[in-house]
């Protein structure tokens, strides 16, 4: 393959890549006919509805509003009537407010571009780009939705040096970002050389798995245009795509328990968001679609499609030709972070990269058996955590311990429990810990 | 689609199982079985299908009487320790005593401290160290190996390599005195020596290390620290006094040395859990062992080295973390 392709040191899985998506081009699917946009799209506060029952709006206007520091704009995805201001079911499973629009047409904002020049002239300064991003409502399209633009402004004292892109894509079956780097790569580039401008960083990596040839050719063609971003690849290993992992591969620097990546001179953004940067700084548009991949042993058609925010996920199961009989399991995201779902009511958000469809006999969990003390969840932890200790701990609620040994670094990237041989469901208990842990530490502090 | 399930991730788990990685040691093993069946004959085979059956009865009968809890015995824990039980005792060995050592295994030494996972000593070897101590005699009679099955147990005894050098040295001789005695290297490594039916053959004990190896049921760092301790100890003093000490490679190739440190002292439940802590491990018992073979009582000093250091793995893990990642690079974070 193309250069020397690098990897993170400690631990990590190769679950079957079961890429079954990768083939099939970004198609966009029809807007629906009613949208649901929970306000809790984000990680943080969830935004403030600004619009009532009743207001017409269009595509790209502003219908809710961030509520604090880590809270984001969010833009009505399509155009039409406001039907109410409701709980709707989000993916995990609670109902939460949101807003419920009737569409009618399809109406944009006249403020954005909708023109398919792509733009490469950056005219807005640093700060103009972060105000830019934060005002369209940009979060981390990888899954993780933090607000973007808190991403850009480093805490004083702190200096940013490398802007890492990740276009790892190391869960099995999503292909999302793959598409969006062979289809969009010029796009994502210039979001790229946008974000160092914001940072004021001249370094860029952006760090791809190997099992994609083409998009690593691909943009290795490209950005010689650019200058100062890098394309690197590396090694089909999970969880490459963790953002510690990710530094410390590239880079062979490594983020200190507890830290951010800006403690090393590290930010990291998905290339969607990369994209979703261009989006906004060049075209004015908002966050308001993304690449969703729908795919599945029993899918029969595989695919990636460009969707509105709040597009039921029913939807997109009918342009896959409808729910395989044998579905099991639903699963928003992919087969090792992702969160199953409770229903096909829920609609899809910004952080939404994929929904895997597993078959009955592949969604029950084995039956759990006595720990053999094979250390095999140790040797896996990317983290260099003891999982077999944490997961005692936090049964026998012994937190002190495990805060001692360190249950906070967990990533719960879920590699202790894929390889566990007595299937114990170790990341339930970490989680736990996790919880109890974190619980912990605010009450100290806030003494 | 009628009922959806719903669980935390992860969603997919890869393909290893207990099962298989138990099952995985009884491949292994099947080489030495071939040879001990192949030296000892019948007596062997004898052995192995008591022990066995004898270890994943007690299971059974533990579990459906006294528990009163699911049944493992398929899991194939119990026939590991069945056979390796087997390994460690003499072929000609009186089948009652055969049983008593399986009972011992899985009921005193398995099941006591809870079953599969919890046993603090290799099961296996608390069984051959009680009959050891209870029948030195019947446990130190070994047939010598003839590659012709000449009936169950009136194989022909005589003493193994460490005994002949133990008790030579001790009455004054030298080790070039005890040369026409002993074994020579191919024999060694092949098994034609005296002793337990499992250990005598240096290859078919690698060929299983090797295929663990391959199939990561087993990682190097215990026995490449013990074996690589014991060639560095007893060459040392073999160095300074070749005539009445016996070199490092006959170390090796004696007594239950590959055995114990293949199949024994790599066992998973017994042993520490990280890769430091292996290393650890596995120079104390290449330490302890030579200490008892050059300065003990008894001939051999592995089973006991064995055990003596699974008492003191729970420190180990206390002692050897993993590397933490975002600890400073290199730095074991010690925690108490």
């Amino acid at each position: 393959m193309t250069g020397n392709v690098k990897t993170f040191p400690l631990g990590g899985v190769h679950p079957q890549e079961n890429k079954l998506s990768a083939n099939a081009p970004i198609e966009t699917i029809p807007v629906p006919t009613q949208a649901f946009i929970p306000m809790g799209q984000n990680l943080g506060t969830p935004s403030k509805p600004i619009v009532n029952k009743g207001d017409m709006v269009k595509v790209g206007q502003l219908i809710a509003e961030a509520s604090g520091f880590i809270s984001t704009n969010i833009h009505s995805p399509v155009s039409g009537k406001v039907l109410k201001i409701d709980d709707i079911l989000d993916a995990t499973g609670y109902k939460r407010p949101g807003i419920i629009i009737n569409v009618e047409g399809d109406d944009w904002d006249e403020s954005i571009d909708l023109s398919n020049d792509i733009k490469e002239d950056i005219e807005l300064d640093s700060k103009q780009i972060i105000e830019k991003i934060k005002e369209k409502g940009l979060v981390g399209m990888g899954g993780a939705t933090f607000p973007t633009y808190v991403k850009l402004m480093p805490p004083p004292g702190k200096v940013a040096e490398y802007l890492l892109i990740n276009g790892v894509e190391c869960e099995p079956y999503l292909t999302s970002d793959h598409r969006l780097m062979l289809e969009k790569g010029k796009e994502i580039l210039i979001g790229t050389k946008i974000l160092m401008k914001a940072l004021k960083v001249d370094k860029a990596i952006i760090g791809i798995e190997n099992n994609k040839p083409d998009a690593i050719n691909h943009l290795i063609e490209l950005a010689k245009k650019y200058d100062g971003i890098k394309i690197q690849p590396l090694k089909v290993q999970y969880p490459q795509g963790g953002e510690k992992q990710l530094i410390k591969a590239a880079l062979n620097r490594e983020v200190p328990s507890g830290k951010l990546p800006i403690e090393v001179g590290c930010v990291v953004q998905n290339v969607g968001t990369a994209f979703a940067v261009y989006e906004a700084v060049q075209k004015n548009k908002p966050l308001i679609d993304r690449v969703v991949t729908v795919t599945g042993k029993g899918v029969k058609k595989p695919s990636n499609f460009l969707v509105r925010i709040g597009t039921p996920l029913q939807d997109l199961i009918d342009a896959v030709e409808g729910l395989p009989e044998t579905t099991g399991k639903i699963i928003n995201g992919g087969p090792m972070m992702g969160k199953a779902l409770t229903s096909l009511e829920v609609p899809v958000v910004k952080g939404s990269s994929g929904i895997l469809l597993m078959e009955e006999d592949e969604s029950k969990r084995k039956p759990e058996s006595p720990c053999i003390r094979c250390s095999k969840c140790t040797y896996v932890c990317p983290q260099g955590l003891e999982p077999f200790l944490l997961s005692k701990a936090a049964k026998l609620a012994k937190f002190d311990m495990a805060e001692k040994e360190k249950v906070m670094d967990c990533i719960e990237c879920g590699s202790c429990q894929y390889t566990c041989p007595a299937s114990i469901p170790l990341l339930d208990y970490l989680r736990l810990g996790k919880t109890m842990v974190g619980a912990n530490i605010r009450n100290r502090n806030k003494k | 689609m009628s009922m959806l399930t719903v669980s935390g991730s992860p969603h997919i788990h890869g393909d290893d199982s207990t099962k298989k990685i138990m099952y995985g040691v009884v491949y292994a093993m099947i080489p030495a079985m071939l040879v001990s069946v192949y030296y000892f004959g019948l007596g062997a085979l004898r052995v192995l299908l008591i022990a066995s059956v004898a270890c994943l009865f007690f299971e059974w009968v533990i579990q459906k009487y006294l528990i009163k809890g699911p049944i493992t015995i398929t899991d194939g824990s119990a026939l590991v320790t069945g056979i390796l039980l087997a390994f460690n005792v003499p072929s000609n060995l009186p089948t009652w005593m055969i049983i008593v050592g399986a009972l011992v295994a899985i009921g005193m030494a398995k099941m006591s401290f809870g079953g599969l996972g919890k046993n603090v000593f290799n099961p296996a070897l608390v069984a051959r160290v009680f009959l050891l101590i209870s029948f030195p005699v019947q446990m130190t009679s070994w047939p010598k190996p003839q590659a012709i099955i000449n009936g169950l147990t009136d194989a022909i005894t005589g003493p193994t390599p460490l005994g002949i050098v133990k008790e030579g040295l001790g009455a004054g001789k030298t080790m070039s005195e005890l040369k026409p005695e002993l074994p020579d290297y191919m024999q060694t490594l092949m098994g034609q020596m005296g002793g337990s039916l499992g250990e005598v053959s240096a290859i078919a004990l690698i060929l299983g290390g090797v295929y663990m190896l391959i199939r990561k049921i087993i990682t190097w760092h215990i026995p490449v620290s013990m074996l690589l301790t014991v060639v560095i100890f007893s060459g040392i003093f073999w160095g300074i006094d070749p005539e009445h000490y016996a070199d490092p490679v006959f170390h090796l190739l004696t007594g239950g040395m590959l055995l114990g440190a293949i199949f024994m002292a790599t066992d998973m439940v017994s042993s520490p859990m990280t890769k430091g802590g292996q290393l650890v491990y596995g120079f104390g018992i290449g330490l302890l062992t030579i200490l008892i073979r050059m300065w003990g009582a008894y001939p051999e000093g592995v089973s006991f080295a064995i055990l003596l250091m699974n008492a003191v793995v729970p420190l180990i893990n206390m002692g050897f973390k993993p590397r933490r990642f975002g600890a400073k690079p290199g730095v074991v974070i010690k925690t108490s």
